[in-house]
């Protein structure tokens, strides 16, 4: 190696998160949640709390979380992964909580325990993945499934006047008093990966300044069972959901309530 | 409840329900989540307005659902931890129930059970002996079952449910009924000692100079699954072999074994003493864990007694327990009285009415 090169090399501008394990992934090609667990755990590490750090997985293809991010995890059943958090807060608040949810976990059957610990401003971030369907379970329809939308269990597109309209979780919560931050961000480009980074951080510093609960929703993608490319699942992010679940910030508390 | 002083009899003139709070915060527990039903209120009240008092936390979840997933939380982060409900309740706990004895939490849960099916009524009853002790969840889970028939027991059970729980990292259930939760008497909390804390290692608390690790629940890979439900199996025998506990009551000579729990062994008992007074040799076994159930001694005495009598406040439930666990069936006789407390009348005149058929 020349002088040169070693110069090159002992300038290190990417790499990866020491809070991130590494091993290779179940994700499937072009699914997004690999992304979304690499932009959590870069924000571990930017804030120096892997060891301080307790994470709850959800079930739904993140379950696997804990062989991935390296920190202690406690596994939730479906939905009750802002239950588990709270009890985990509750019992060691200077510990940094965190759950990692899909949109069948957080939106459909864990409804009511995620408005009522961002009701309560429990002091968690909550990392929301979006995805428009349960990919776990072979992509059956979400809350958050696009009207038209073909999936194993409305096989000819989602229709409002049966199932209802796609929630939109990050605009619903930023009504209640107990969040301090509501974003909704993407990860199809770049800059938006950028951004979903920004966003995270903001988040996890909101829970350090306890300020209520913040949440992010990752707009997601599912190729396997959207029945797509990966391109093709990145651009229908760009296109179709986007037009749907805009993205950006909701809810930024400037000032704590309560100190 | 305070300054109690151990090894004395300084006694305490409270409700059922109290004595478990009294129990729970003796025992260490700081953490308590629930939601209001009749007709266990009071300890939910007594919760609210003293653990702050303890430096512990008191939280009202929006549902079973979620105080079952609290419970789970705290007790993963190793925290001494309790929920308390009924019928109703207890059912939507049974999912986070399953999903704690498979992650092999301690807890504690209490059930002061109220008739049912459904929204059933607010009397008391033993309708959940089934729910409570054959696994009440999914996926083959089971844990201990204590049934205190006192207050001073109430007190007692609640020191060993979170002994239990911590010695063989399970949630452990008290199972009252409404006339236990509210009634009142004298109670000794200086007769027992709290059980000491113990380390948890295991528990998830942020990976200071260790690994990371898991609390979970899920097995994947080829066999594990398989594997864990056989250790789990196998801890489940180790309490069977070491924890059994009951009450030999009158039992050396009786020929009329009755056997009752809780509350309604309680009545049973004034019915054995007018029986004894009457010359019917009368005794009783009251299991005080229901699982693990007190099968050899139910077996051996079912070998010398003329007859079993067992006594519930349901249809028939405990007394399954009973025929499994002697082949003596032909002995074994049934009185129970759902959603009520049978009257030591009731029982009393049935002890006669057998005995009359044996002499
Ligand atoms: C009580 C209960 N009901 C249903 C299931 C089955 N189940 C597992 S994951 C899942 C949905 C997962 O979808 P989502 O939360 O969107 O996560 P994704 O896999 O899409 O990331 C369902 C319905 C379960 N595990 N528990
Ligand atoms: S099924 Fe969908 S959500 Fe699950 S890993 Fe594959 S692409 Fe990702
Ligand atoms: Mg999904």
């Amino acid at each position: 190696m020349s002088s040169s090169d070693k110069q090159l090399f002992d300038k290190v501008v990417f790499k990866r998160p020491e809070s991130l394990v590494d091993v290779k992934t179940h994700f499937c090609p072009g699914c997004h949640h690999g992304i979304a667990h690499r932009i959590v755990a870069d924000a571990i590490d930017h804030f120096g709390m892997r060891e301080k750090t307790v994470g709850v997985a959800c079930v739904g293809c993140s379950v696997f979380l804990y062989d991935y991010i390296d920190v202690d995890v406690v596994e939730a059943p479906h939905g009750r992964a802002p239950a588990v958090a709270t009890g985990v807060k509750r019992a060691l608040p200077d510990h940094f909580v965190f759950t990692y949810q899909g949109d069948g976990d957080l939106a459909a059957i864990g409804t009511s325990e995620i408005i009522h610990a961002a009701n309560r401003g429990e002091n968690l971030t909550v990392i929301f993945v979006n995805n428009t369907t349960y990919g776990m379970t072979g992509g059956q329809m979400a809350p958050t499934t696009m009207l038209g939308q073909k999936t194993s269990t409305s096989p000819y597109g989602r229709e409002f006047s049966n199932d209802g309209y796609p929630i939109k979780m990050a605009e619903l919560l930023a009504q209640l008093e107990g969040v301090a931050f509501s974003a909704r961000v993407a990860t199809s480009t770049p800059a938006q990966i950028r951004k979903a980074k920004e966003a995270v951080k903001t988040a996890f510093d909101m829970q350090i300044r306890r300020m209520g609960l913040s949440v992010v929703e990752f707009l997601s993608t599912c190729p396997t069972n959207w029945g797509m490319k990966p391109l093709d699942a990145r651009n229908r992010v760009l296109g179709e959901m986007i037009d749907y679940f805009p993205l950006g910030i909701f809810k930024e508390r400037k000032q704590a309530d309560f100190v | 409840m305070s300054g109690v002083i151990l090894g004395t009899a300084h006694r305490e003139f409270v409700k059922g329900n109290e004595a478990i709070c009294h129990g729970a915060l003796a025992a260490g527990c700081r953490h308590y989540f629930g939601y209001p039903i009749t007709p266990q209120n009071d300890i939910p009240e007594y919760m609210s307005a003293h653990m702050a008092g303890h430096g512990g936390v008191f939280l009202q979840a929006e549902s079973e659902v979620a105080t079952i997933n609290m419970l789970l939380g705290a007790a993963a982060a190793g925290k001494r931890v309790m929920t308390s409900s009924s019928g109703p309740g207890i059912s939507l706990m049974q999912e986070g129930i399953s999903y704690m004895a498979g992650s092999e939490l301690p807890a504690l849960i209490v059930n002061i059970a109220r008739s049912g099916p459904g929204l059933g009524g607010i009397a008391p009853s033993q309708g959940d002996y089934f729910q409570a002790v054959k696994g009440g969840g999914h996926g083959g889970c089971r844990i201990p079952v204590l049934a205190p028939h006192s207050v001073q027991e109430m007190y007692e059970l609640t020191l060993l449910a979170f002994e239990l729980a911590d010695r063989y990292r399970t949630p452990v259930m008290i199972l009252g009924d409404a006339i236990i939760g509210q009634m009142k008497e004298p109670y000794s909390p200086g007769l027992h000692e709290p059980p000491a804390p113990i380390d948890k290692p295991w528990a998830t608390t942020g990976c200071v100079g260790r690994p990371r690790q898991h609390v979970k629940s899920l097995y994947l890979k080829d066999d594990d699954i398989e594997r864990h439900n056989w250790r789990l199996h196998e801890k489940l025998q180790r309490v069977e072999n070491a924890e059994v506990r009951a009450e030999s009551y009158h039992l050396e000579d009786a020929k009329i074994v009755l056997v009752a729990f809780g509350t309604a062994a309680r009545v049973c008992k004034t019915a054995i003493q007018w029986a004894r007074k009457a010359g019917i040799a009368a005794g009783m076994i009251r299991p005080i864990t229901l699982f693990p159930f007190p099968k050899a001694l139910v077996h051996e005495t079912a070998g010398r007694a003329d007859l079993m009598l067992v006594v519930e406040m349901n249809t028939g439930q405990m007394v399954e327990d009973v025929m499994i666990a002697t082949s003596h069936h032909d002995k074994i006789r049934f009185v129970g009285k759902p959603c009520a407390m049978p009257t030591p009348d009731d029982i009393f005149s049935e002890i006669k009415r057998l005995a009359g058929k044996t002499a």
